[in-house]
């Protein structure tokens, strides 16, 4: 079925995303006042660039075939771990910050070991480690733990100017980073390579010799780190630990990259469109807030509308490409 | 012995024996039961009608996971359902029955159809179970949210508490209507074609079509019938508390049901199914929950304990797993996995 | 040739399965330049053998020696890296990834810490030159035919420097001029020095292209011989262990049968479906075998499928005894008494995590919805009748068809139709991928039917077969009907091969 999606139709979807973003803005631009301007742009990147950053692990997974369900919970559990340690250790950000990348970069290992080793499902597995890592954070405290430390209020208040008035902070930029050395590891390496293959076919994988043990359980442990490194940018957004932060979040995380074009069978898919799929969650809630009177749960139905339209319109395409490959 | 262990339902029971007698080591009277105002009352009875809800869930979702499916919406469908029974009721009082069936009949009838719609998704659009049930699990949450306006709205209609709080010779009338849906399921699963049917074409949808079997209205049904449980699950569980709430109203429950099955020993690749090992596989999660609440532990282990619960369960289910600490299901397993691609073994 | 040093040589090689004794004392001696053909019928034990040698099974017991060194190959990945790769019948590559990337996957061309995508263009390029072969290397691997998957697939295995090449029934899936192709490629790799395996159920490619061939036979090792050196019978009768008296018996028993039926069951009247087969008119009478002779892609499934109603007919008419009959689906074929035994036996036959018993009842049981459950005694009669006269091995009603060989699912799919007692039968290609014994029994039971007036469509790449067994042949090429013999004795495989080949 996906096999035989062809090259112009496979990236017609990473098309279809970037045109409804820019259909949405110019939307918010044509009705709002305030709309068009650069930091409103900006501001999607801000307030989004956790989720960027844990998007573009899923991207990973997703391709390989796989789904990560751990990674609202992880950032729940890296936001604890980050600020008991701080606030209750006493301890300097320098051990602060690495541990709590571990966090989920070990989660994430385990999680794919089993996964790969024992032949279970990725869906479950995660599952487990969603309950686990949120468990984990309820253990370490029930209440928020606010943080207070000249460290995290750096990054969470330093603005880094931009041309014309505008800023973006310092996660924005971590997100950005991260987001390139993906697509740079998605096309140009060999592990990239991998993990699109595993997606298309794990038996043929293996058979043509390639590494996936190794790259399967490296997929997850990318998710993990970068579901951590998201914790600790939520947890600068925040400034505080809490084991209901981003609760629900692996949700929103899977419909912006199938928003953004990925397939969820695997084998198919963008990291940039992962990115801009996050940009269009962003901007549904921007316009609800313009709106003013829209009250929250319209988000979570235009939500399921545009991944309803997302779906759909990957079904017409591969439906379209069967029947090329039929006659062709 | 041998072939006791070898029964796909020999772990699952195990695990619920153990999750007891722990009780039973912590509270010595843990399995008694006593009629209190002629309603019979004790632990297990209370892990039986809490685990009502789930129990019913369970069983729409075995049958979706038996097609090769995955139902991730019915959590949103319980709110649904809590939020249309609650809301055909707010405005009725006094104890005539007609708002009651009212409210059942919408909320069931609404939510068998949205049901069917990711049925429609899943068999005629060809849509990936997942992807299409998410569209419902993000969507439907919004719309009970819309339905409820966002806020918990209580019922003051005493019949809409029998659904969910009532008694019916000395039982809670909510295991009546779990025990009730899993008969059916059971006699329309295995007393007829339907249970074959819907093994074939979880294991083989192109070939159960050349076969003759309508695959399409195979999968449409048993998507219907998930939303059907849900939605009395839903009901049930509005009628608990006389109030619905489209925030948190079944909130985690797709998940829930989920290991329900996978514990109770049905693949997730679909095939197999077994309806039994469903309902064990709900009253471990409840007795779980019950459990962590009775002997004292904090609620918040609940999480913890659940993961490894769900963690041991697949192990112990995976052959891999057994192959490499017990040392047997041997082989057989690995050749399963490698004939299923591949070659056939001869 | 016999002084030089074998590339490769497997000796004592045990692997056992639980309850099988998949390969026993097993032996396996490769030169350089030599295309080796590993015989055997199903469950003989080559793949399992292939598997061994490809590192995908573990060994129990013997040696394997490359070049005079002992090695351990202990996976895919280890067993690339000692140069030997396979191209499997199912084309085991990634289809959701570029030409290029199958060939170089694993073992990519690095410049700067990064890939470098136009090397690797150009280099994969060359590669398919040697193979005859230009295509867009840039595109999705899935946009092109099997055939060029399987030469992709090839050249994968030649940039690994590949010192030994099993091919894995590489040609069951191409057409003449494919097979043609793939031999000059397998000629001129030869010429370079490489050790290929080649394993193939028609036997004449086997003596069309090899040098030597090792006989397995039951798990067991029967020999080593020159393939010019061996005649066919021999050959055969070593790889099924039967007596060539018997053999023979078996290969003249229908022979000009022409049934006198004028009764027609079934009448196609221009039907067609775009893009598959071209409008065509077909009768099938009762008591009557109709062999679709064509090359792969020539539209004959694709009829077949129209017929049964698998695929919608876009065009013409269906009459079923004299009757204008309407079936949009499968299920309505059935309930008109027609059954459709499927070339895809793994994707469209055996339902794999049900029983045999299970499997055979599916269709009868649609027939009969779900309402009219049969019940477990009537079931298990009927399984156990339909083991027992198709000698499905093992004998267990209970037993997952997955765990069967392919020969024996696909006894199991043909009981599946039987059970439904059908007028018409259409069988595509119900003899590929297995073994002789199983292949004479199924058309043993064809002529059985036709006796008993039930009419059969038979799809096959073997021409011999189709003259042996039907009465008329139907010829189809580039997706249309072309001639429509009756097989009076006289009939050739030459001409019949004509029309396929067409342009003559």
């Amino acid at each position: 079925m996906i096999n035989r999606l062809s090259l112009d139709y496979k990236q017609l979807p990473l098309v279809a995303t970037i045109a409804l973003f820019v259909l949405m803005f110019s939307f918010g631009s044509l009705r709002y006042t305030g709309f068009l301007s650069t930091q409103v742009f900006l501001n999607l990147f801000i307030d989004n660039a956790f989720l960027i950053v844990i998007a573009v692990g899923m991207t990973f997974v997703i391709l390989s075939g796989g789904i990560d369900l751990s990674v609202g919970s992880v950032i729940a559990l890296t936001s604890m771990v980050a600020a008991s340690l701080t606030m209750e250790a006493q301890l300097s950000p320098w051990i602060v910050v690495p541990v709590s990348l571990l966090v989920g970069t070990i989660l994430g290992m385990i999680q794919g070991s089993l996964i790969h080793f024992y032949n279970l499902q990725p869906f479950i597995v995660t599952l487990a480690g969603m309950f686990l890592a949120r468990g984990l954070s309820y253990l370490i405290s029930v209440e928020t733990i606010s943080i207070d430390h000249p460290f995290f209020s750096y990054m969470a208040n330093s603005q880094i100017p931009l041309p014309g008035n505008n800023f973006i902070s310092i996660s924005v930029v971590i997100a950005l980073i991260v987001a390139a050395i993906a697509i740079f590891i998605a096309h140009f390496t060999n592990f990239g390579r991998t993990v699109y293959a595993i997606g298309g076919s794990e038996q043929s994988a293996l058979l043509m010799g390639l590494p996936v043990t190794r790259t399967k359980i490296l997929i997850y442990t990318l998710s993990g780190f970068l579901a951590s490194l998201a914790g600790l940018i939520f947890t600068f957004y925040m400034l505080s630990g809490y084991g209901l932060h981003a609760n629900g979040m692996e949700l929103d995380t899977i419909a912006a990259v199938v928003i953004g074009g990925t397939l969820l069978t695997g084998g198919a898919g963008y990291v940039a469109g992962s990115v801009v799929g996050v940009l269009i969650l962003g901007i549904i809630q921007t316009i609800i807030v313009f709106e003013g009177t829209l009250s929250s749960w319209w988000t979570k139905i235009a939500i399921g509308v545009l991944l309803l339209l997302f779906i759909v319109l990957q079904r017409v395409i591969v439906w379209r490409s069967e029947k090329k490959a039929g006659t062709g | 012995m041998k072939a006791i262990i070898k029964s796909r339902l020999f772990w699952p029971i195990l695990v619920l024996m153990l999750i007891l007698l722990i009780n039973l080591f912590f509270d010595s009277s843990f399995f008694s039961m006593e009629i209190r105002n002629g309603r019979l009352t004790g632990s297990l009875i209370d892990i039986l009608n809490r685990g009502a809800p789930l129990i019913l869930i369970s069983i729409g979702m075995t049958l979706v996971i038996a097609t090769k499916g995955i139902d991730l919406s019915v959590g949103s469908v319980i709110a649904m359902s809590g939020a249309i029974g609650a809301m055909t009721v707010a405005s009725a009082d006094g104890t005539g029955l007609g708002p009651l069936l009212m409210a059942i009949g919408l909320s069931l009838l609404i939510c068998t159809f949205v049901g069917g719609w990711n049925g429609l998704l899943v068999s005629r659009v060809g849509v990936q179970p997942i992807v299409a049930t998410l569209i419902l699990m993000v969507a439907g949450r919004g719309v009970a949210q819309l339905i409820t306006g966002g806020q918990i709205t209580t019922v003051y209609y005493d019949p809409y508490s029998f659904i969910g709080g009532g008694y019916l010779l000395a039982l809670p009338f909510s295991i009546f209507i779990a025990a009730f849906v899993f008969l059916i399921a059971v006699l329309l699963t295995r007393k007829t074609a339907l249970g074959l049917f819907i093994e074939s074409v979880g294991s083989n949808p192109d070939a159960s079509r050349l076969a003759g079997i309508n695959s399409k209205n195979i999968m449409l049904m048993v998507y219907m019938f998930s939303g059907f449980c849900a939605g009395v699950g839903g009901l049930i569980l509005s009628s608990n508390v006389m109030s619905a709430d489209g925030n948190n109203a079944g909130l985690w429950f797709e998940l829930d049901a989920i290991l329900a099955v996978v514990i109770g020993g049905t693949s997730l690749m679909g095939g197999r199914f077994y309806l039994t090992g469903t309902v064990i596989g709900a009253l471990i999660i409840q007795s779980l929950t019950t459990t962590i609440y009775s002997i004292g532990i904090p609620a918040e282990t609940n999480l913890v304990v659940k993961a490894l619960v769900v963690l041991i369960v697949c192990l112990l289910q995976s052959p891999e797993f057994r192959r490499k600490v017990f040392g047997f299901g041997k082989v057989k397993g690995a050749g399963e996995q490698k004939g299923k691609e591949g070659a056939t073994l001869l | 040739m016999a002084e030089q040093l074998p590339r490769l040589e497997m000796t004592n090689i045990v692997k056992e399965f639980p309850g099988v004794k998949a390969l026993s004392d097993v032996q396996l001696r490769l030169y350089p330049g030599e295309v080796h053909a590993l015989m055997g019928e199903n469950g003989a034990g080559k793949s399992t053998l292939i598997k061994v040698l490809t590192g995908v099974y573990p060994i129990d017991q013997g040696t394997v020696t490359l070049e005079g060194n002992p090695v351990h190959i202990s996976s895919p990945l280890k067993a690339q890296e000692h140069g030997i790769t396979t191209v499997y019948q199912e084309v085991n590559l990634c289809s959701n990834l570029s030409v290029t990337e199958n060939i170089f996957i694993g073992r990519e061309i690095k410049k700067y810490g990064r890939l470098a995508w136009k090397e690797m263009h150009q280099r994969a390029e060359k590669l398919l030159e040697r193979l005859q072969l230009k295509i867009d290397v840039t595109k999705l691997l899935s946009s092109y035919s099997v055939a060029i998957q399987q030469m992709v697939a090839i050249a994968r295995a030649l940039n690994v420097s590949a010192k030994i090449l099993i091919l894995d029934e590489p040609t069951s899936s191409l057409d003449r001029d494919e097979v043609q192709q793939l031999f000059a490629v397998m000629r001129q790799l030869k010429k370079d020095g490489l050790a290929i395996v080649f394993v193939s159920h028609f036997l004449d490619q086997i003596f069309e292209i090899t040098d030597r061939l090792t006989v397995l036979r039951n798990g067991e090792w029967i020999g080593e011989y020159k393939t010019a050196e061996i005649s066919r019978m021999d050959l055969v009768s070593k790889m099924i262990g039967k007596e060539l008296e018997e053999m023979e018996a078996i290969s003249s028993k229908n022979t000009g049968n022409t049934t006198e039926s004028t009764q027609s069951f079934l009448q196609a009247d221009e039907v067609g479906l775009k893009g598959k087969v071209e409008p065509f008119d077909l009768e099938m009478r009762k008591g009557e075998i109709v062999g679709l002779a064509g090359l792969l892609g020539s539209g004959r499934t694709e009829m077949a499928r129209v017929l049964f109603g698998a695929d919608k007919k876009d065009k013409g008419k269906i009459k079923v005894n004299g009757k204008e009959a309407h079936f949009s689906s499968p299920r309505n074929a059935i309930l008109y008494k027609i059954g459709f035994c499927s070339e895809n036996r793994k994707t469209e036959g055996i339902i794999p995590e049900l029983t045999v018993r299970e499997n055979m009842i599916l269709a009868i049981q649609s027939v009969y919805g779900w309402f009219r459950y049969l019940s477990k005694a009537k079931q298990m009669k009927i399984a156990d009748e339909y083991i027992q006269l198709l000698n499905i091995n093992p004998a267990n009603p209970e037993q997952l068809i997955k765990n069967l060989s392919g020969g024996n699912q696909q006894k199991v799919m043909l009981a599946r139709w039987l059970v439904t007692d059908p007028d018409l039968l259409i069988l595509d290609e119900p003899t590929r991928g297995i073994d002789i014994g199983a292949k004479t029994e199924i058309m043993k039971l064809m002529t059985k039917l036709s006796k008993e007036n039930k009419s059969i469509l038979f799809i096959s790449s073997e021409i011999e077969e189709i003259l042996r067994t039907c009465d008329r042949i139907a010829v189809l090429r580039d997706r249309k009907k072309v001639k429509e013999f009756d097989n009076d004795g006289k009939l050739t495989q030459q001409d019949v091969m004509k029309e396929m080949a067409g342009g003559g």
